[in-house]
């Protein structure tokens, strides 16, 4: 890898330092400005995004939460550079999103695990790797560092099919660390799990993030994990997607399940549920 | 409860046995497994040998020595064991072949091992031909959408087209610009064998769905990235069923293509010689010797699909 990509320790600790500054100095990492996106249909164009404007700064938690059909996983695909903008400005670390993506800016996760079947769970973590012509030993290694991360080091030899669903995820997260991306972006990775699952993968994401610094992007339609994780919650609102209200978390900083029954949780969590409501009285 | 070889069995997954099933139901799953397919190939035979009788009984009842008996199973004796029967019997074919393996010398043409080996030479380098072509042709197909559409109908329009007729005018082609032998039989193998990979492969190539592609966007993958670690491993379970295709064709191929050589090797030649001679033994020597190769092709088949599948964990 080349040396713009910072290593995990160098992270953590722009990380803690990014996390003490106060938000008007800390670098800007994502920067949407009027961004529309439209998409042409057979019978008339859809309004994916109108005038959507986004700031995410360095070691943000950004929730992006709405009803189907808000733009919000358009909005992701669109910083990923996977969907095409029709007008506005995006930037990504000061880049368009298509030089971010050629520079392996970000990871991502889908809404599905996507793994490859034939490859076992360190081969599928070592796959982006491989793209770069990084040394065999060396991708095995982070990828290594990756699955532990992730509390998957005894699985590394398994295949796909042998995991749970909730593992699989677990492992297409630790591959979407494998570029060590200052910027992850996650499209529902948890939609498709259930509540116990998802409880315990939105701790591993919070532990991840708490302890490496990453900047995050997460879509998800539920309330309790968009506030679980985040440290703002950006809510949209469908026909046409557009930006409702933004809302700063203000929770502490290392989070517990036990959280979630606190007077401050349920509050935000209330903040939240009321907004989605005032948007869906619109539509 | 005999036991074959796991690469010999279908694909299956792995199904968990009642603990509680004792030896006797054991032994009568096995009959049961068996059985049929046992009753199945006693009933042919017994056809068989009902039809040899039916169809040789005339030139045998005229062949029999007058003074000899004349009985019944003198009758049904003799046209079973006819010099140049209508039908022969299975172990008239059977002993027919290991005169021809065991008492010729292996460079012998009269020999059948040599023959089955000339086919069997035409089949794989005409497979291999195809496989490469087939493989080449789905990879562009998938690749340009000007090849999508110049290339695929013709590749259609190809095989709407009788082998039996396409066979002669490329054996007198390739023999006018001084191939013959083997080129001109591999040729036309490459011609039947093609066509199945390319339509498997195709689908192969395009099978992997919009988020394993979208993910190797977000890795910058280039398209022949794409092509080697996303499309190719998908097809794999394309590739098999289109080969075991691919190889019947082939020996088909290999024998129509033997035909209009002039009859010199192979067991096409074979077959033509034994149909201008009355020499039905030797026809059906050909007929079982073209089976059992094509059994051991597509048992080559299913041995490397067994070493694939065993390399991925188990399932391919």
């Amino acid at each position: 890898m080349d040396e713009a990509k910072p290593v995990l320790s160098r992270i953590n600790d722009a990380a803690d330092e990014a996390a003490k500054a106060p938000a008007a100095q800390r670098a800007v990492v994502i920067e949407a400005e009027k961004l529309n996106i439209v998409f042409q249909t057979a019978d008339k164009p859809v309004i994916a995004l109108s005038d959507v404007d986004l700031t995410v700064q360095k070691g943000d938690f950004v929730s992006l939460i709405g009803p189907s059909g808000c733009g919000k996983t358009t909005l992701l695909r669109a910083i990923a550079d996977l969907a095409p903008l029709s007008s506005g400005k995006l930037s990504i670390n000061g880049m368009t999103p298509d030089e971010a993506r050629r520079n392996r800016a970000y990871g991502y996760v889908f809404q599905a695990p996507a793994l490859f079947p034939w490859r076992n769970v360190i081969k599928n973590v070592t796959l982006p790797l491989e793209l770069t012509g990084m040394p065999k030993a060396d991708r095995e290694t982070r990828a290594a560092e990756n699955l532990h991360l992730l509390g998957l080091k005894d699985f590394a030899r398994k295949y796909p099919w042998q995991l749970s669903g909730g593992m699989q995820q677990r492992v297409s997260i630790a591959r979407a660390l494998s570029f060590k991306p200052s910027l992850l972006l996650m499209d529902e990775p948890f939609g498709a799990l259930d509540e116990i699952t998802r409880d315990s993968l939105n701790l591993h994401v919070h532990e991840l993030w708490a302890k490496t610094g990453l900047t995050a992007v997460f879509v998800t339609h539920s309330i309790p994990e968009a506030v679980f994780l985040s440290t703002r919650i950006v809510v949209m609102s469908a026909r046409p997607g557009r930006v409702l209200r933004t809302i700063e978390t203000n929770l502490p900083a290392n989070r517990t399940l036990e959280m979630r029954d606190t007077q401050e949780f349920v509050a935000v969590a209330h903040q939240v549920r009321e907004a989605l409501r005032e948007g869906h009285s619109y539509g | 409860m005999a036991k074959s070889p796991k690469f010999l069995s279908r694909p299956s997954f792995p199904r968990k046995r009642d603990s509680s099933s004792t030896a006797t139901t054991n032994a009568y799953g096995a009959a049961a497994k068996i059985l049929p397919p046992a009753v199945i190939l006693t009933t042919l035979i017994i056809i068989w040998y009902i039809a040899a009788y039916l169809l040789n009984e005339p030139q045998a009842i005229a062949l029999m020595d007058p003074d000899g008996p004349t009985n019944f199973w003198a009758v049904v004796n003799a046209s079973w064991s006819m010099d140049r029967p209508v039908l022969p019997t299975p172990d008239q074919i059977l002993s027919n072949l290991a005169d021809s393996i065991f008492n010729y010398p292996l460079d012998s043409p009269r020999n059948f091992l040599l023959q089955t080996a000339y086919t069997a030479q035409a089949a794989l380098t005409g497979l291999a031909l195809g496989a490469v072509l087939g493989i080449a042709l789905a990879a562009g197909i998938v690749h340009s959408r000007v090849l999508d559409r110049s290339i695929m109908p013709w590749v259609i329009a190809s095989q709407t087209i009788p082998i039996l007729a396409i066979a002669p005018m490329v054996v007198v082609a390739l023999g006018n610009i001084g191939f013959t032998g083997l080129a001109p039989k591999a040729a036309i193998v490459g011609y039947l064998s093609f066509f199945p990979i390319t339509v498997g492969m195709v689908k192969g190539f395009r099978s992997p769905d919009t988020m394993q592609l979208d993910l190797m966007r977000t890795y910058n993958a280039s398209r022949a990235q794409i092509f080697t670690k996303l499309r190719w491993p998908v097809s794999m379970a394309f590739l098999f069923p289109s080969l075991k295709v691919a190889v019947a064709l082939a020996i088909t191929g290999a024998i129509v293509a033997e035909l209009p050589t002039g009859a010199q090797v192979g067991l096409g030649a074979r077959l033509l010689a034994g149909s201008y001679y009355g020499q039905t033994m030797m026809m059906w020597g050909a007929l079982v010797l073209a089976s059992l190769l094509a059994i051991t092709l597509i048992f080559c088949v299913r041995l490397g699909e067994f070493f694939l599948r065993t390399s991925r964990g188990g399932r391919l």
